[in-house]
């Protein structure tokens, strides 16, 4: 039903989009911060990426510039916030719009193709692996880094503070915090990991376009509730192996609706399939608590 | 030692819902008194105390707290000098963190936080012994989730984290007024024996005369955002909630006559 390729296609976007899912936790979920910025910093980290590369610079500084471009784009959406007295929501919505613009003009053109380029995986590629497991190897090693310094970080000082942030600002500041800094720092933090993500996924697919962060926030969200329902978040490493796995779960769900023919849905179909997973994945652990309510009521 | 001068604080100014919540408040707290605050409803108690720790900033008047002038700072840049208690038993504490988590979080009130592990072994035998002299089996529940404690018990967490690091001043802002009798008259206990025992510099608010009386070394009574009375030592000795709410009559009177004689 799935052929090998699309398989070993479909982790690997799943680990990227695994970045993108930690990035959403930490906005969403640690900071309570509802951040539509993905949406922008997720091409913003493709563009800068590529167009370093083009430049002939070597690919990881260039991705690692993609994530600065992504932390700055989370910084400004914070800052809106914090600082001005922007809606969350509101702020991040401006951030995005703008960051179109920012985008075609770091790219100078919709988009850039990356084929022949040396990038992130080129080196990889000389391992003795078959050619579409290369970028599945490189992504997992990349994501289980960052999910162990994630983990670290929020277990540190400053990682509890920004939880306590997210989570009950008014004791958090009575306890010292500087709860704005804080939300600067997630949010900051959160879209350098999207604009991480990006790139990689521009170096993977060979190319950047204006248009690849269209729905990006959904995806990631899909990833983590999806996530969630599977491994319930009760620690922090628990939700971070959730927003991978989540991810991992959503794109392999993908690409089984895509590719089972007898369904008849076409790849124009896929932002249709994402809301409608999205929606079942809010809904489904709900329906399923209380069947189990109803069932247990009746045997007692 | 902490010195609130001429306080004014106007909500909703040039509004038709005007409110001047404070007229001129002034108190000074010595080191290791603790005075209760009682007063009626819009009285200003609790504008002073978020006055106090920051959370709202007044329109005119000086907060010193241990020499250092604090009226312009925000809350978390005084949180090294003013601890707190909020009424609400959940605001004090995080439900999504485990016990030792919100003790680690107060442990470093007002200081720099790193990247160091925020949950330290070298924490662990001050976290036990200060958990077990609640007497509540929490000692033995560290990683437990906070929102798995009852309001009681997160109110005493609370005291305890207010009380881990040492502070100017600890407010206490009707801290037991949303809990049950019996719990309350616990929490109250806890209160006064942590205040004595690392003889704390306190202000507690509460809606309680008799409260007011019972504990403490000083009271104040605060109407219309002022203080109307204050009492301390021998004055405040045998006094009875009756003579309390005698001594409100005449000042409101005394205040009456006034007003009578400027018209006059």
């Amino acid at each position: 039903m799935l052929s090998e390729i699309a398989f070993y296609g479909a982790i690997e976007t799943g680990l990227i989009y695994g970045l993108v899912a930690f990035g959403i936790y930490l906005s969403f979920r640690v900071l309570d911060f509802p951040d539509l910025t993905v949406d922008g910093s997720f091409p913003l980290g493709a563009a800068v990426a590529a167009v370093l590369i083009m430049a002939g610079w070597n690919p990881w500084l260039a991705t690692g510039c993609a994530v600065l471009a992504g932390m700055a784009a989370g910084a400004v959406t914070a800052i809106l916030n914090v600082k001005l007295n922007i809606l969350n929501l509101l702020a991040s919505i401006l951030t995005m719009i703008a960051l179109y613009s920012v985008n075609l003009r770091v790219m100078g053109r919709p988009n850039i193709a990356l084929l022949g380029e040396d990038t992130v995986l080129t080196p990889w590629y000389s391992l003795d692996l078959a050619y579409h497991q290369v970028p599945v190897l490189l992504f997992a090693i990349v994501i289980v880094i960052a999910l162990i310094l994630l983990w670290r970080f929020m277990k540190s000082e400053t990682g509890l503070a920004m939880r306590a942030t997210g989570a009950n600002p008014r004791m958090a500041r009575a306890q010292g915090i500087a709860t704005g800094s804080m939300i600067i720092l997630g949010v900051a933090l959160s879209n350098g990991l999207v604009g991480l993500a990006g790139a990689l996924f521009a170096q993977s697919q060979g190319a950047a376009d204006v248009t690849m962060g269209v729905g990006v926030i959904v995806i990631g969200l899909a990833s983590l509730i999806g996530g969630e329902a599977v491994i319930s978040p009760t620690t922090v490493i628990r939700a971070l192996i959730a927003c991978v796995v989540g991810a991992i779960i959503y794109r392999l769900a993908i690409a089984f609706a895509l590719n089972a023919d007898f369904i008849g849905l076409k790849a124009q179909d896929l932002n249709l399939i994402t809301a409608v997973l999205v929606t079942l994945a809010i809904v489904l652990p709900g329906i399923r608590s209380s069947v189990v309510n109803k069932l247990t009521r009746n045997k007692a | 030692m902490i010195s609130a001068t001429d306080l004014r604080l106007t909500f909703g100014k040039g509004t038709p819902l005007e409110n001047p919540a404070l007229r001129g408040m002034s108190l000074t707290v010595n080191q290791g008194e603790f005075v209760t605050v009682i007063g009626s409803n819009g009285a200003g108690k609790s504008t002073f105390l978020n006055a106090l720790a920051g959370e709202i900033l007044v329109d005119s008047g000086t907060i010193v707290v241990d020499n250092v002038n604090v009226t312009k700072l925000p809350t978390h840049k005084r949180a090294d000098r003013v601890a707190r208690v909020f009424q609400d038993p959940l605001a004090g504490t995080c439900e999504g963190l485990s016990i030792e988590e919100n003790l680690a979080l107060a442990i470093k009130r007002g200081q720099r936080r790193g990247l160091t592990t925020a949950v330290k072994k070298q924490y662990m035998g001050q976290f036990r012994e200060s958990l077990s002299s609640l007497k509540l089996g929490l000692e033995n529940r560290l990683g437990d989730k906070m929102g798995l404690l009852s309001g009681g018990q997160r109110q005493a967490v609370s005291l305890l984290m207010a009380s881990l690091t040492p502070s100017a001043i600890l407010l206490l802002d009707e801290h037991t007024a949303a809990l049950d009798p019996k719990t309350a008259a616990f929490v109250l206990d806890l209160t006064t024996k942590i205040i004595n025992e690392q003889k704390l510099t306190a202000l507690m608010v509460t809606h309680s005369m008799k409260q007011a009386l019972e504990v403490g070394t000083r009271t104040v009574m605060l109407h219309q955002g002022q203080v109307v009375f204050d009492i301390a030592g021998k004055d405040r000795e045998g006094l009875e909630v009756k003579d309390l709410l005698e001594l409100f009559e005449k000042q409101r009177g005394l205040s009456v006559d006034d007003d009578s004689l400027l018209l006059g």
